[in-house]
């Protein structure tokens, strides 16, 4: 009956498949220390909470100490160099490391106050929860209707009405409704590089998430599709957490409202993208946006 | 990091660089026009009047050139930070400076207006409202280059010390005027110079606001 109630808390958990799921467990030491250099997230409320994070791929650390609270509804993007863990530190988020062999997690990450490392989570829930969109878009050779019905149907969503609703919304929030509507049942491969990104957005917005993580969406596109990628990015702050890795310096400043620089594993700054990218704090931080690092 | 970026970076610091030693430049030219505008007037000197007015298109030029290659570089490099900060500056500075040397034509007009008048007294304070405004215009652009604003937190007194010179010579200036009608004319010329020289004070504490908030990207407010 816990699990049932709790199950509500988790967009788009069916008790129908409620065997295997188990909801995420409130965290031991849900109030944290304040980390000092947070910046003022006004009226934000802090969505994920990652306290004392440490990655180690075997012998090598990634991710070294990193404390760091991302607000809700806000965009928070990540730079750094290349090999700066800014990738590990997205996929630790929900959980995409766990996949890599050899892999140690130290330290807590809490989603809405859960710690997402609880040996009680379900890991198939979390990702339904907090979706992920990566450099090459990689849509199923499918139809495009296919493509985005394909999670709701993982989850036990049969009637096709409700599919076809949950489909438009989709395509919708992801600006491509308007582009395939008269195609819905066409391949998914036939579409632009720009439209196939925003088809994967479309295909992770469908379940539901409230976190959406994105490594270097735009990394493969050219501009015009880079600039309708970043259009939706603002848009989808008024309904999701977006947290954004990229290379480029210029689209973190465009479409972010924080800035996460980390630089050999080390979380160097954290502040609003505006004061990041006109006075930041750190010596390091003014080097690497300048162009004068290395 | 590629090669080639870097390289582009690169060439982007020394093309920063060589923004700024050409802003200096203009600095020095304003300077210049400022303190031979007053000299002319203090001397009669026509030539160099006419020095100056001919000058003033140089600056101008010079002030284009500097607004079109900060634009550049905002548009090709999309600078950052402190980079950012000091394009910013230098669009504003080039502003002020531009407006001196105007004030320093003005001036050189003025006396090329008097030339063929006797002074009603010998140019004390004028000249020495001058030397302090062009001190605060030095000062403030040697902050910019040396990256250094220590010196900015004098300008203040620098500026109240032009304000009160300029009340001096205004309260000096009415008595003659209401002593005698007929100095009304050359009077009224001289007051409308030591106006020019508080404007040209107050531009340069604006540049140094922005050398402040180029170096340590606060913004300060210096003239109270």
């Amino acid at each position: 009956m816990q699990i049932i109630s709790a199950l509500k808390d988790i967009p788009g958990a069916s008790p129908s498949g409620g065997n295997r799921l188990v909801a995420l467990q409130p965290h031991r030491h849900m109030v944290q220390e304040h980390v000092s250099d947070t910046p003022d997230f006004g009226a934000a409320h802090p969505k994920i909470e990652v306290t004392g994070l440490s990655v180690y791929y075997g012998k090598t650390q990634a991710i070294k100490d990193v404390s760091v609270t991302i607000p809700e509804k806000r965009v928070t993007a990540v730079i750094g160099p290349s090999g700066c863990g800014k990738s590990t530190f997205l996929r630790t988020l929900n959980r995409m490391n766990d996949l890599v062999p050899g892999v140690k997690v130290e330290g807590s990450v809490l989603l809405d106050g859960m710690d997402i490392y609880s040996p009680h989570v379900d890991v198939v829930e979390l990702r339904k929860k907090v979706g992920m969109v990566f450099q090459r878009p990689n849509p199923f050779p499918k139809s495009i209707w296919e493509n985005v019905a394909y999670g709701p149907k993982c989850q036990g969503i049969t009637n096709r009405a409700t599919l076809e609703q949950i489909v438009e919304r989709s395509l919708r929030e992801a600006a491509l409704w308007d582009e395939v509507k008269d195609r819905l049942y066409s391949s998914a491969l036939e579409l632009s590089g720009g439209q196939q990104q925003r088809l994967c957005i479309a295909r992770a917005l469908a379940v539901e998430p409230s976190v959406l993580l994105m490594d270097e969406p735009a990394a493969s596109l050219d501009p015009i599709s880079t600039t309708r990628i970043e259009d939706l990015i603002s848009q989808l702050r008024n309904n999701y957490t977006v947290v954004i890795v990229t290379h480029n310096m210029q689209q973190a400043a465009r479409v972010s409202d924080y800035t996460a620089f980390f630089l050999m594993g080390r979380l160097v700054e954290f502040d609003a993208t505006e004061k990041i990218f006109t006075r930041p704090s750190r010596k390091e931080t003014e080097d690497y946006i300048t162009g004068r690092f290395g | 990091m590629p090669d080639g970026d870097l390289r582009s970076r690169m060439t982007f610091h020394s093309e920063l660089e060589r923004l700024e030693t050409d802003l200096v430049k203009l600095g020095t030219l304003v300077e210049e026009a400022l303190s031979k505008a007053v000299h002319s007037l203090k001397d009669h000197n026509q030539i160099m009047a006419g020095e100056v007015v001919a000058g003033d298109d140089v600056v101008d030029k010079l002030a284009i050139d500097l607004e079109n290659r900060s634009l550049s570089l905002l548009a090709l490099q999309q600078p950052m930070a402190s980079d950012l900060r000091r394009i910013g500056t230098v669009l504003k500075i080039v502003t002020d400076l531009e407006r001196v040397g105007d004030h320093a034509v003005d001036i050189a007009k003025v006396t090329q207006r008097l030339a063929s008048q006797t002074y009603i007294k010998p140019l004390i304070d004028i000249p020495r409202m001058a030397r302090i405004a062009q001190d605060m215009l030095r000062q403030s652009l040697e902050a910019f280059v040396n990256r250094n604003v220590d010196s900015l937190e004098s300008m203040r007194e620098q500026d109240d010390e032009v304000d009160h010179l300029y009340s001096q010579i205004f309260r000096e200036l009415l008595v003659f005027m209401m002593a005698d009608p007929r100095t009304i004319q050359q009077a009224t010329e001289f007051l409308v110079v030591a106006s020019h020289l508080e404007r040209v004070a107050d531009h340069a504490t604006n540049i140094a606001e922005w050398v402040f908030y180029a170096v340590t990207g606060e913004r300060k407010d210096l003239n109270l």
